[in-house]
């Protein structure tokens, strides 16, 4: 069986590291809205957003847990709203401002 | 004199079922008890209590509790609150289980293992049932169930819910008394408080004993999601999936019908010749015979929608549905959640309004619950397929899509829009309308829906459907045909008999409000008792035409006569009415139980009557205009 990418960043390298971004980008933490779509991320940290308590909480109850993979899937139309995200073993829709609080980096950057 | 609440408990041990939504967990449950089950509701809130029976090998009856799928045991929403306050043994009325089956899908035991890690805190005796252990291995997953076992320090057996003896594993080891008295060791309170990421790191270490760390894709669902979440495709293929749906309800469904009131017609006429002229033979003929026989000649089309409603749930493609429509429903204040039980009220608005419950925001849910009564529920078919039949000629369009099709689609599509005016409206002018809420719905893996789970969920809806034709249109039809017989015509009259008996007195009454909508006498009666329970509109214009006919002519379908007797406004009229109609009153005790007080229920009745009455006017004054 083919597995798809390990699950930690101890692991061997992954694919879909090899893109040719400026090396300023590629260290920079960015949100799931900003990522392109079938390119897996690692989760790097979930924040809290400004409209609300407790969501960050609930997405980490759902599994993006700082170190977990994380891929966007499909979006949404019109307007790139909900995003179906990967995350580990399961899947997950997610409005624009949800998917705003998970901080994803790439696979191929160091932790910092 | 104060009395303080005694529960009591029925005998016997008591085994809980507690997993992550989509594990299997009710196929299960539904595996493990068959058909011993008991529907209700958990005290105090409106989460679904689903109980059943078990023999376990040693001969002994357990009662199993199939709690709701939840997350994390913090809970977010009242389903998950029911299944935290269960196992910490403090929801009302409610036993501590025994014992707790952790149900982990066994192709996402990451997720899985952080809620067995929770439910072991609390201190019960448990067993982990990995189920879906066959579609693992398919996927080249092999789990070390001694070695998983070591590492939890919780016995772990392999179940596969849709298999017949799936469970064997699962009743063996309940058949253990050493499982029962196993209970987990309570951890101070320091660590009691579950943390997230600790579990997770935890889980993520025994991962890595296993060696099951690895991601594996889901290479059928992920190539399935890129058709439907396709931003063109998916759209299309959903407007496909909805317009078959509704042309099946009239297709697969014109045969049994023909049937079940060929029988209908079959048994009136040899009641009618066993018993002497009277009133006893009218009230069985026209009164029971007619009027039940004509609701439960659309048990086809509810076990139709159902259907498709059943096998879209269970494969999955429900929150993909929901998934595509967000942004939609988003517009008018509501999210891609509203969408179930938005759909599900099509086929009755009840278990509709008791799907609102898995949306855990409470405005949402209220505004859902609102706008159920709108979507065209099984009900408002008979009303819809009589009057099509009558009204509206049967020709093709294009390519076997059929004019009477695409008049009941647009129906449909009216309570939708209205709908959705409504949501807007409430999501523009009220407060709490205007705040974000959150969406974060599963999209589940594509599974192959099980025969025996859509038969059970089929069997439950015919039951709910048949419990009400006996119980309240039976008794409403007899009321009906009380009113519409008595009292009897005075000596010389020359009328047909009804318009003098109380009904056609207060179908008069009505008219008057009515009349401006085009409605005549007879269907002001048959409105009245439409309001108990919609379908029973019809068999009440059956009697009411059966009645108020001169000659023996009441085995003669509806059909023809309203075709002849009323205009094509007054149909229309009647049609966009029932679009919007007030709904019936088990609906509003629904929505009374979901609310918890009479306010909504009142404010819905309301609402609804303004609308269809609103609706109803603009159809008549339209319809005149075009030559109705």
């Amino acid at each position: 069986m083919k597995t798809w990418v390990p699950t930690s960043e101890g692991g061997a390298a992954a694919e879909g590291s090899d893109r040719s971004e400026p090396p300023m980008d590629r260290a920079q933490p960015q949100s799931l809205v900003e990522v392109e779509a079938g390119t897996p991320f690692f989760v790097h940290e979930v924040v809290r957003p400004a409209t609300s308590l407790d969501w960050h909480r609930r997405l980490e109850e759902l599994g993006f847990l700082p170190g977990e993979l994380v891929m966007v899937m499909a979006r949404g139309q019109p307007g790139g709203d909900p995003l179906a995200v990967r995350v580990g073993q399961s899947m997950f829709a997610l409005r624009r401002a949800e998917a705003a609080c998970v901080i994803v980096r790439r696979i191929a950057t160091v932790a910092p | 004199m104060s009395t303080a609440p005694i529960h009591l408990h029925p005998a016997g041990r008591l085994v809980a079922l507690v997993g992550n939504p989509n594990c299997g967990k009710t196929a299960l449950f539904n595996l493990l008890t068959g058909s011993r089950q008991k529907v209700a509701n958990y005290a105090g809130v409106t989460v679904e209590r689903k109980e059943g029976r078990l023999t376990i090998p040693d001969g002994r009856t357990v009662r199993v509790l199939d709690l709701p799928g939840a997350y994390s045991l913090q809970p977010r929403s009242p389903d998950e609150r029911i299944t935290a306050d269960v196992l910490a043994g403090r929801a009302i009325g409610e036993k501590r289980p025994d014992l707790v089956v952790c149900v982990a899908d066994a192709t996402n035991l990451r997720r899985a293992l952080r809620l067995v890690l929770a439910v072991q805190r609390q201190g019960l005796p448990c067993v982990v049932a990995l189920n879906m252990a066959d579609l693992a291995e398919a996927r080249g997953l092999q789990i070390d169930t001694e070695r998983l076992f070591r590492l939890l320090g919780v016995p772990v057996v392999r179940s596969v819910a849709v298999q017949r003896d799936g469970d064997a594993a699962l009743r063996a080891a309940l058949a253990d008394p050493a499982l029962w008295q196993r209970a987990q060791p309570v951890p101070a309170a320091a660590e009691a408080a579950s943390d997230t990421r600790t579990d997770h790191e935890r889980v993520q270490a025994m991962l890595a004993v296993l060696g099951l760390d690895a991601l594996v894709p889901h290479g059928a669902t992920e190539r399935i999601d890129r058709v439907v979440l396709h931003p063109v495709a998916g759209p299309l293929l959903l407007a496909a999936i909805l317009f078959l749906m509704f042309q099946a309800v009239f297709a697969w469904a014109e045969a049994p019908m023909g049937w079940i009131e060929a029988a209908t017609g079959w048994a009136g006429e040899r009641v009618g010749e066993a018993l002497p002229d009277g009133w006893l033979r009218s009230l069985l003929v026209d009164g029971v015979i007619a009027g039940v026989g004509g609701v439960i000649a659309f048990l086809p089309q509810i076990v139709t929608l159902f259907l498709f409603i059943l096998v879209l749930e269970q494969a999955g493609y429900l929150p993909r549905a929901a998934f595509l429509l967000d942004r939609l429903m988003g517009s008018v204040g509501l999210s891609g959640r509203s969408f179930i039980p938005l759909l599900s009220s099509h086929a009755c608005a009840i278990p509709g309004i008791m799907a609102t419950r898995s949306i855990g925001d409470p405005r949402d849910r209220l505004v859902t619950i609102m706008i159920a009564p709108l979507m065209t529920c099984s009900a408002r078919l008979p009303v819809y397929a009589l009057l099509i039949a009558a009204f509206v000629p049967e020709r093709d369009l294009a390519g076997g899509i059929g004019l009477q099709g695409t008049v009941l689609f647009s129906l449909y599509a009216a309570g939708v829009l209205g709908a959705m005016a409504v949501a807007w409206a409430l999501k523009h002018f009220t407060a709490a309308g205007r705040q974000v809420r959150p969406l974060m719905m599963e999209l589940p893996q594509y599974l192959w829906p099980s025969v025996r789970g859509i038969a059970l969920g089929l069997w439950e809806r015919v039951l709910i459907f048949l419990r009400r034709v006996g119980g309240i249109i039976l008794l409403l039809t007899i009321v009906l045909w009380l009113l519409a017989s008595y009292p009897a015509p005075p000596l010389g009259a020359t009328g047909p008999a009804i318009e003098y008996s109380l009904a056609g007195t207060l179908g008069r009454a009505l008219a008057v409000i009515f009349e401006p909508v085009g409605f005549n006498w007879q269907i002001s009666v048959a409105l009245v008792p439409g309001m108990a329970a919609r379908e029973v509109a019809i068999s009440a214009l059956g009697t009411v035409y059966a009645l108020s006919a001169t000659e023996e002519d009441a085995a003669e379908a509806l059909t023809p006569i309203i075709a002849q007797g009323w205009s094509q406004a007054t149909a229309f009229s009647l049609l966009a009415w029932f679009v919007f109609a007030p709904q019936c009153l088990a609906t509003l005790a629904a929505v009374k139980r979901e609310t918890g007080g009479w306010k909504w229920p009142l404010v819905m009745a309301g609402y609804l009557f303004a609308l269809a009455y609103l609706a109803a006017f603009v159809t008549y004054r339209v319809a005149l205009v075009f030559g109705g």
